[in-house]
């Protein structure tokens, strides 16, 4: 099975690039980040949108994710504010994508002969996008390294056909790949580079001030406000008129769900602050994936979305 | 005779779901079997992570013809008749035959089924057994619409004897049946084919797949139990974690790690559930010192380098995990010398249930209610306050946030620290009262099952029976009770634990008071209150009643007055604290406008409240017949004994229904309770009829017959033994009094005709009738009992 001899990659993005080089290499588009905060992966709508409707799909992506009660103000060895999460989502899902995921962690330098790799169930949901799949965690040696996820409904709409995701953490993945015990030190490029720069030199102050924002300065009424305006907005574009001034059909899916992402941070920024009760909690979800569904909604009747079974 | 092989391989089945897929898979595909005519002499069925496989062995060839004959209409019968009759069969009228009757002729159908050949049927009963398997969840994948627990790959069919194999023609959308497998993810290459189960089993387990999931278990086992005795340490056994590791490899290779130094003295619970949750590792135990030192995890693989690799990747993420664990030991320890104050203060923002309040109202509530509840249970109210205030503090503590499975447990440890750090003195301070407390922390959740042990220790008691019984009142008041198969707050577990503890320590006293208080404070909460109040468009019907959208004047005629369990104005009081201002101001408004209204809810809801506690009487009854039944005593048995006075005493109630129950063994004792049904039967006719209460006065010297005398004698003598014997609540001696009547009683009814033709004879007869009556009275409610 073993592709070539695999060689360890010696920074955190070479292990990006090689991921970038392997899935490239297996045809899928490689995108870039979005641009908006997200709490993870599946949120950019490469993931959250093309999973829908019957249209093949195969993207791979770097995606900064921002989970602000993660924030350990730089000195956990593991947590993060502000990490990356490394995200393939192929429609239909081929038959060998264990294989070809196999082949994506020997890519970075896993000698799959000398580890133990298993997946171990684990069923994925997103309350917050009306969102679920079964699949597994992969361990290998014990360590969960990726998740690996066929998508059964998003926005409370069925995945016909099944979008496989693998979703890799991957400053965690990159650590053990690189044998480093804290993220900080972990080389962030060459460590033979004229100006050598560690995981710590690019992230660590930031990691500080975010904390410090998320936890004790963020101001909760303006949080609030633009959780409501973010909603707001989300439902009235959403309800316009299909059909804009020059009379072309366009459903503005897209920056309705912009909307829905800025209100599924803006309640992650406040559940950070602690001002969010726990019976409250369960409303706001609530009320992020109402808008998710309504997205989704909107995006299956459109060109990216639809389905030609259906129509 | 052939065999039949089946593998259905698929992506990774989740470990818990395999012993259950392979024993469904046997069974589904043998009754179709069997159904469709086909016999087998035997058949077993394995699961491993990547497939489920089965072998039958002496399978018939083919299915044996079938020749139905079924009778129709007559031929003079209604066409419609006809046409049902032809649709049921699924003949035309022209291959009917028309045969005589004895009324006449009549229309047969004769339905030839000819045998079929044993593929054919193994192909049909494969292909809907995949298509309907009861997998707990199961998924879709690529674009198919076939649904697996995780993608179906390939099939695998055979059908072989001694002349060789042959694929059976299995079809499952874009699967096709063929004679190959593959075996080890990684350590095996390549598909191979089988002709047969033990040619199969051979090539898998030189494959690297070990097939049998009990072989797996057992080699797990038994390889770490060597490696750990190699090294004078034991394995801590679990047998769920046997099952689920097995489930989890095809090739078990068993490593053994060593638990760093700095770990050591956290406590073995803490290292034992870190280890098993979050990396299914075993716990190796030092049995010189009691502490865990070691850890065995399983492996799916050999490798070149014997597992180095591999037990150092999940040393390391081993040491990560527990460095989590003692930065919440640490950092709990700290808030539990300082008194556990922030935890409590932090409870109160946790919500319990939306209605019911918070961890920290309910804290309040079952710490009032063991102050009640001690002096029955022989604690100390004091300490069973204390004890109950501390007992779920643990709730806030970081290692049961990360460890749920180790409330209580952690409880006991934190509780400790804080009593002993407790200097000052107070009623914690003995070491003797100190460890009570702290070990009603641990076990005032038990008993959580039928096999979990009853706590004895009387604070422990106390604590256990508040917290259930604060439970059960609080989820009757929000009329959540369980139903049918439903019972998400596992109320009827918490019903059965107070009778276990109550029965199990002998505790004795009206459960109904006990109820009552807890009721009370439940119901005049603020949080049930505030619920009521703030979330109008959730009311249930009951509560809008409560809330009196309606208008009934407080004292009907003929209606009790009103017993008010707390004053208005506390309540309301209460309630305007609990409420945000803004909301309160809105409410009160309205409320305020009209004071009939007002309270008119308080009537209405204090009627409520008294129902309510009957109710869940009732349903302690309900399970205390439950718990019985499994003691063999009948239920109508204790229905005789419910119906007695003093039935919320439920050790009182058991004593005098397990005496009854060994009374009724005895050939006295259903020959006397028919005697009683049969006085008890004649008297109360006697009574309808005359409109008379026949209930003293049965004079001896109107007796004609000696069988009279000798009754009059008996009951004399019995009832004097009776009356104390039931002072005594000896309910024995006094069944055993009664049975002495059964003889005297059978002999006055076959000699004594009651109903005399002389009034005076027979109304002394009837006055005598009471007198069983009423010496049966005390004891049970002999009526109820059937036959």
């Amino acid at each position: 099975m073993s592709d070539a001899a695999p060689t360890v990659p010696s920074s955190f993005q070479e292990i990006i690039l090689r991921l970038m080089t392997y899935w490239g290499g297996k045809g899928c588009a490689v995108l870039q980040p979005y641009d908006m905060e997200v709490g993870a992966g599946t949120f950019h709508p490469a993931t959250t949108l093309r999973a829908l409707g019957d249209r093949p799909w195969a993207a791979a992506y770097v995606q900064p994710s921002r989970r602000p009660t993660d924030g350990r103000y730089g000195e956990n060895p593991n947590r993060l504010q502000h990490y990356y999460q490394y995200q393939v989502l192929i429609k239909p899902s081929p038959p060998e994508l264990q294989d070809l995921y196999l082949g994506s962690l020997r890519a970075i330098g896993i000698d799959t002969d000398l580890h133990d790799i298993r997946f171990v169930e684990d069923d994925w949901e997103s309350p917050t996008l009306g969102a679920w799949g079964l699949g597994w965690e992969v361990w290998c040696d014990g360590m969960e390294v990726s998740q690996f996820t066929y998508f059964q409904q998003v926005g409370g709409h069925d995945c016909r056909p099944v979008s496989g995701e693998l979703t890799y953490g991957l400053e965690r993945l990159a650590m053990y790949v690189l044998g480093v015990d804290h993220v900080m030190e972990m080389p962030f490029n060459d460590p033979a580079s004229p100006i050598p720069l560690r995981y710590g030199d690019v992230f660590r102050q930031t990691e500080q001030e975010y904390s410090r924002w998320n936890f004790d300065q963020a101001d909760t009424g303006m949080l609030f406000q633009h959780f409501k305006d973010a909603e707001a907005e989300c439902e009235r574009i959403l309800a316009a008129d299909e059909m804009d001034k020059a009379g072309r059909r366009i459903v503005m899916a897209h920056p309705a769900y912009d909307q829905c992402i800025k209100a599924s941070h803006l309640f992650n920024l406040l559940d950070a602050r602690g001002v969010i009760s726990v019976t409250e909690r369960q409303a706001y979800i609530g009320r992020v994936r109402a808008l998710a569904k309504k997205c989704a909604d909107a995006f299956v009747t459109t060109e990216a979305g639809r389905s030609e079974a259906l129509t | 005779m052939p065999d039949l092989l089946l593998e259905l391989f698929s992506e990774e089945i989740p470990a818990r779901m395999q012993a259950r897929a392979s024993d469904d898979l046997r069974r589904l595909v043998t009754d179709g079997l069997v159904e469709a005519g086909l016999t087998y002499a035997s058949a077993g069925a394995f699961a491993t992570p990547r497939r489920l496989v089965l072998t039958i062995e002496g399978l018939s060839a083919r299915s044996q013809p079938l020749r139905e004959e079924r009778k129709g209409p007559k031929a003079d019968a209604p066409d419609a008749a006809l046409q049902g009759f032809l649709r049921s069969t699924g003949l035309t009228k022209d291959q009917l035959e028309l045969r005589d009757d004895k009324k006449g002729q009549v229309w047969f159908a004769v339905i030839e089924k000819p045998g079929r050949e044993a593929a054919e049927i193994v192909a049909g009963v494969v292909e809907a057994t995949i298509r309907n398997f009861p997998w707990p969840k199961s998924m879709r994948w690529g674009t198919g619409s076939l649904r697996w627990v995780r993608p179906l790959q390939s099939i695998l069919c055979l059908l072989s004897d001694e002349s060789g194999a042959e694929v059976v023609p299995v079809t499952v959308d874009h699967l096709t049946a063929g004679n190959t497998t593959e075996g080890h993810r990684f350590m095996a290459q390549g598909r191979f084919a089988v002709s047969n189960f033990d040619d199969y089993r051979a090539k898998l387990r030189r494959a690297f797949v070990m097939l049998d999931p009990a072989e797996r278990a057992a080699t797990i086992e038994a390889e770490a139990s060597n490696q750990a005795f190699a090294r004078g340490l034991e394995l801590v056994p679990d047998a769920g974690l046997l099952a689920e590791v097995s489930g989890l490899v095809e090739w078990p290779v068993v490593l053994m790690g060593d638990i760093g130094a700095d770990f050591l003295h956290l406590p073995p619970e803490v290292l034992q559930t870190s280890m098993k949750e979050h990396q299914k590792f075993f716990s190796v135990k030092n049995p010189k010192t009691g502490r865990i030192e070691a850890y065995v995890t399983v492996a799916n693989r050999e490798t070149k380098d014997h597992g180095a690799t591999i037990l150092a990747g999940n040393g390391k993420v081993l040491a990560a995990r527990l460095s989590d664990a003692r930065f919440f030991w640490d950092n709990d320890l700290r808030v539990a010398k300082a008194g556990m104050g922030d935890w409590a203060e932090g409870l109160k923002s946790v919500t319990f249930h939306n209605k019911l309040g918070s961890q920290a109202d309910r804290i309040d509530r079952i710490a009032a209610l063991a102050r009640e509840i001690a002096p029955l249970v022989g604690a100390d109210a004091d300490q069973a306050e204390r004890a109950a205030r501390l007992a779920k503090l643990d709730l806030r503590s970081a290692m049961v946030g990360e460890f749920p499975e180790l409330q209580g447990v952690m409880g006991r440890y934190y509780v400790l620290e804080a009593l002993s750090a407790d200097a000052a003195g107070g009623p914690g301070s003995s070491p003797g009262r100190v460890s009570a407390i702290a070990d009603a922390a641990r076990d005032h959740y038990s008993p959580l099952g039928p096999s979990d042990a009853v706590p004895t220790e009387p604070v422990s008691v106390a604590v256990a029976l508040a917290d259930k019984l604060d439970t059960l009142t609080g989820f009757w008041a929000i009329d959540e009770k369980p139903t049918g198969s439903k019972d998400p707050f596992a109320l009827r577990r918490a019903a059965l634990g107070v009778i276990r503890l109550v029965l199990g320590n002998g505790v004795r006293g009206h459960l109904l008071d006990i109820i009552d208080v807890s009721a009370a404070q439940v119901w005049y909460s603020p949080a049930l209150a505030r619920s009521l109040y703030m979330l109008p468009q959730s009311l249930t019907p009951e509560a809008k009643n409560w809330l009196g959208v309606c208008h009934v004047h407080p004292t009907e005629a003929g209606e009790e007055p009103p017993v008010f369990l707390c004053s208005f104005v506390e309540f309301h009081t209460a309630l305007r604290s609990e409420l945000v201002v803004d909301d309160a101001e809105v409410w009160f408004d309205d409320l305020d406008a009209d004071h009939q209204l007002v309270d008119d809810r308080i009537i209405k809801g204090d009627r409520r409240l008294r129902s309510l506690t009957a109710d869940l009487l009732a349903f302690f009854h309900d399970r205390l017949k439950v718990f019985l039944r499994d003691e063999g005593i009948r239920h109508d048995i204790i229905d005789a004994c419910i119906a007695m006075p003093g039935n919320d005493d439920l050790t009182l109630l058991v004593t005098r229904a397990r005496a009854l129950s060994e009374f009724l063994k005895s050939d006295d004792g259903t020959n006397l309770v028919q005697g009683f049904k049969r006085a008890n039967n004649i008297l109360t006719q006697a009574e309808d009829k005359d409109g008379v209460e026949y209930s003293f006065g049965a004079d001896p010297k109107f007796a004609e017959t000696e069988a009279e005398r000798a009754l009059f004698a008996a009951l004399d003598s019995a009832e004097a033994t009776i009356a104390p014997a039931m002072q005594a609540e000896d309910f024995p001696a006094a069944m055993a009094a009664l049975a002495k009547l059964r003889a005297p009683i059978d002999a006055f009814f076959e000699t004594v005709q009651v109903n005399a033709d002389s009034e005076i004879l027979r109304r002394n007869r009837l006055n005598l009738l009471h007198r069983i009556r009423a010496a049966c009275a005390p004891v049970a409610d002999l009526t109820r009992i059937e036959g």
